[in-house]
């Protein structure tokens, strides 16, 4: 080669050397997306309360994240979309009728405590929305356990409180539910429209599965943590849910009710807090789905959903480490 | 001998009532040598034998001697007596057969016998008239739930090597962190058992 140069034939970089075009912000922003239906369908049964909640919770969690970063002079990755995630998850996950200051309260928990401390997206070790609710609950338990009743007409000004159909199923007991709602294919049917008091964007099942649905379709989650969850609280509540006899729990209403569905498919697997081996994950799944109904059946809470994913975050180190493969032909010390 | 009950003190002393996430007791130990698996790993089980032994030695005496002669007001101090001797047998084990062990506890294995779970437990029994079996159930669940909590922290500790936290909470100000939010995340159990 006597002196000619060629340019761009070889490129010298650093791997990886194949990208796709998944990016971080895409996943995010995709997720987001992914809750939209649900979020559609808990301003139908639960009107402005739930769109201001929602709304105060993304606003001030990408507030803090950009204020956090501006102050610290770090690079601002409010773009990213993972704090607007992170205000929706939060938002969705509170009571519709809130006084404006918890909601901020929360955000400011879940993204400067619970993310930005332990060094920003990636390294938080606890789900954000999840430690800024439970956060919530045990400094305002009074305000975090009013539940409006779902109305179904937009502007309901005089909004009536009720109590949430596992809380009605701890406190009185199944007939007291089926009472309610009229028989069981009716109970069923509501549980799965979402027609019932809860969380903002916890109740509409169908809603919640079209978003999991794309994202299983994406692949931005796996099977792994949802089955695994979903199937040991189908399990658990099969065997131990009934009064006095086993196997004659109700397992439906169980899986049905509660932030179960939109734990198990958007915050369980949260690739940040859950463990990143195959194996690891359905331990994690089947901890998580253990330690809810647990709280369900004997704790003294009436949802475990938030504190088992949060009792599970701590473990999904500790379960890495676990299940961690060995090289082949690695010589036992 | 109701076996439920012994299961139920060793799970509710292990996780439900965990002595450092809801009682936030012996957290000199917990951050002190959580910065490692390896010393977290040596302290835990050192910790759970000296918890059992000890619950069970200073049972025999509270029940065998203090409260037939009437001195129960001492049972600090002969609590405390009984844990340091433990603690030194200990000690002395271990500079024989796993001096490295020993040197990275350093101090720490020493403070043990300051420990307030490990003075807390066979004060706990003393006062709540426990029997000699439920005693050892509670001490061994005493002890596993702080090994458990020591390697959570230390799995965790390592995984946050890693990560940018900024300056003024690297280190143990951002294992206090940790300790709170497991700590919330633990409020979850509470009102499960009720003892």
């Amino acid at each position: 080669m006597a002196g000619e140069k060629k340019e761009h034939e070889l490129i010298v970089s650093v791997s990886p050397h194949v990208k796709g075009e998944e990016t971080v912000s895409r996943i995010m922003w995709s997720v987001s997306l992914a809750l939209l239906p649900a979020f559609l369908m808990s301003l139908y049964y639960f009107g402005p309360g739930a769109l201001f909640v929602t709304a105060l919770c993304v606003i001030t969690s990408v507030l803090a994240e950009y204020l956090y970063q501006k102050a610290l002079e770090k690079k601002i990755t409010v773009s990213d979309g993972s704090s607007f995630l992170t205000g929706l998850l939060l938002g969705m996950n509170l009571p519709p009728s809130l006084p404006f200051y918890i909601p901020i309260a929360g955000s400011f928990m879940a993204v400067v405590i619970t993310k930005q401390l332990f060094g920003g997206l990636g390294y938080n070790i606890f789900n954000p929305a999840l430690i800024g609710r439970a956060f919530l609950l045990i400094t305002w338990p009074k305000a975090m356990t009013i539940w409006k009743e779902p109305t179904a007409i937009f502007v309901a000004l005089d909004a009536k409180t009720t109590a949430t159909p596992l809380g009605i199923l701890k406190e009185e007991g199944i007939g007291k539910l089926l009472e309610a709602f009229g028989d069981k294919s009716n109970l069923y049917m509501q549980l799965l429209l979402g027609n019932r008091a809860g969380s903002v964007g916890e109740t509409s099942v169908v809603a919640l599965l079209l978003g999991a649905a794309f994202l299983l379709y994406r692949r931005y989650i796996t099977w792994h943590i949802p089955l695994s969850f979903l199937g040991t609280v189908a399990l658990i509540a099969w065997v131990f849910g009934g009064k006095g006899a086993f196997f004659t729990g109700d397992p439906v209403i169980h899986l049905l009710s509660g932030g179960l569905i939109l734990g198990a498919f958007f915050m369980a697997t949260d690739y940040v807090t859950c463990p990143s081996i195959r194996k690891g994950q359905i331990i994690f799944g089947i901890g998580c789905g253990a330690v809810t109904m647990l709280i369900r059946l004997k704790g003294g809470y009436p949802e475990g959903v938030m504190f088992a994913i949060l009792i599970m975050n701590c473990f999904a180190p500790l379960i890495d480490r676990a299940v961690k493969t060995v090289p082949f032909g690695t010589v036992k010390k | 001998m109701d076996f439920t009950k012994l299961l139920e003190l060793v799970v509710s002393a292990s996780l439900i009532n965990n002595f450092v996430f809801t009682r936030f007791l012996g957290l000199c130990i917990f951050f002190g040598v959580s910065k490692r698996m390896e010393t977290a790993v040596g302290m835990s089980i050192t910790f759970v034998s000296v918890m059992v032994i000890s619950a069970a030695v200073s049972w025999l005496i509270f029940f065998g001697l203090m409260v037939p002669l009437d001195i129960t007001f001492l049972r600090i101090v002969v609590f405390i007596g009984v844990v340091a001797a433990l603690v030194q047998t200990a000690d002395t084990i271990m500079k024989k057969t796993s001096p490295v062990l020993y040197h990275k506890l350093g101090i720490y294995l020493a403070l043990i016998t300051t420990n307030c779970i490990i003075l807390a437990v066979p004060l706990i029994n003393a006062g709540e008239g426990y029997s000699f079996i439920e005693a050892l159930a509670f001490g061994l669940g005493s002890g596993l739930g702080f090994a458990l909590a020591l390697t959570i922290m230390a799995s965790i500790r390592e995984k946050l090597e890693l990560a940018d936290v900024p300056r003024p909470f690297r280190g143990l100000p951002i294992a206090f962190v940790v300790a709170g939010l497991i700590a919330l995340a633990f409020t979850g159990f509470s009102g499960l058992i009720t003892l």
